[in-house]
């Protein structure tokens, strides 16, 4: 089981992904360069927070066009799980992969906070580990988090449990004031049909050792480990 | 040359927190006839003056579409203009 964290100028969350992999899992990781145009054997890539070049245009637009997407794509599309956080989450649905959009939080604020999730799928490759409606906690740092699709594709996801976490409070109670950015459906994470691919707002590698507050986050890096 | 005067706004039934927030703004400065307030990003794109009209268009539709705008939440609207 090998990692790949793709390192986009302004990734900044890249180090983080490596370090938990790497020193606190003993997974074997190595870094993907933007600008590399093939792809060495990776079972799982990661897409990294940050702010990749600059969130000029729209947050992820231009990463999507970054040498290594076509690779990135292609391996999805074989089935290769694809990971991606907080900017890999918008850079994603920019490369089509997932489906809707993030859009500035509806409080016009950047929102650097823990927050809870409820694992509303917990059959999934990146979500083994959790028990089904399980509570975790983790930190969000977004300004452009909203997620928006339209009704049909909305139900779309809720028919075919293609959603990963929502946000809701302590209690696991799904409402507008756990919402932390406007978001459809509280939705802070949502898989593509087949499954393989994984975006979501909230930073499971900043919640994955006791200093931190919260492992909350390892049991994704876990899943995945325990996965073909 | 050809120069493309480029708008992308937000699609109706899309709440751009940003365009809210200045139109609240200005009401709240004494603007009190404000009904509504949109905004969007401008682009001006200059190509190259060998292209036909029907090419420029074409290709700045394709530019729209796949990079300027976010077709999931976003409208654009495009004056193709000749220029010095």
């Amino acid at each position: 089981m090998k990692f790949g964290v793709v390192v986009f100028p302004g990734s900044n969350c890249d180090h983080d992904a490596y370090h938990v992999l790497k020193h606190v899992l003993g997974a074997r990781v190595e870094y993907i360069w933007h600008k590399d145009t093939t792809l060495r054997l990776f079972d799982v890539i990661v897409l990294p927070g940050g702010f990749s070049y600059g969130d000029y245009l729209r947050a992820g637009a231009v990463a999507r066009f970054a040498p290594i997407m076509p690779e990135i794509m292609h391996f999805a599309e074989k089935g290769g799980k694809v990971i991606g956080i907080c900017n890999g989450f918008q850079i994603l649905m920019e490369a089509g992969l997932l489906p809707g959009a993030l859009i500035p939080n509806d409080h016009m604020r950047f929102r650097c906070q823990e927050v809870y999730l409820k694992v509303t799928n917990n059959a999934t490759a990146f979500t083994r580990v959790y028990d089904a409606g399980q509570v975790i906690k983790m930190p969000i740092a977004h300004y452009c988090g909203q997620y928006f699709a339209e009704d049909d594709i909305l139900k779309q996801l809720q028919d075919q449990e293609r959603i990963a976490f929502q946000y809701c409070d302590s209690k696991g109670e799904i409402n507008a004031a756990a919402n932390p950015n406007g978001s459809k459906l509280n939705i802070a994470g949502i898989l593509n049909e087949e499954k393989n691919v994984l975006g979501m707002m909230p930073h499971p590698e900043r919640a994955a050792e006791s200093i931190l507050d919260s492992e909350d986050g390892l049991g994704i890096f876990k899943s995945l480990l325990g996965s073909d | 040359m050809w120069l493309a005067k480029i708008v992308v706004t937000y699609k109706k039934g899309i709440l751009d927190p940003e365009a809210k927030t200045i139109q609240h703004a200005l009401v709240t400065l004494g603007y009190q006839n404000i009904e509504g307030l949109e905004a969007g990003k401008y682009f001006e794109v200059r190509l190259k003056s060998d292209l036909k009209r029907n090419q420029a268009e074409k290709l700045i539709y394709e530019i729209c579409d796949r990079v300027l705008s976010n077709p999931v939440i976003q409208k654009y609207s495009v004056e193709l203009v000749e220029a010095e």
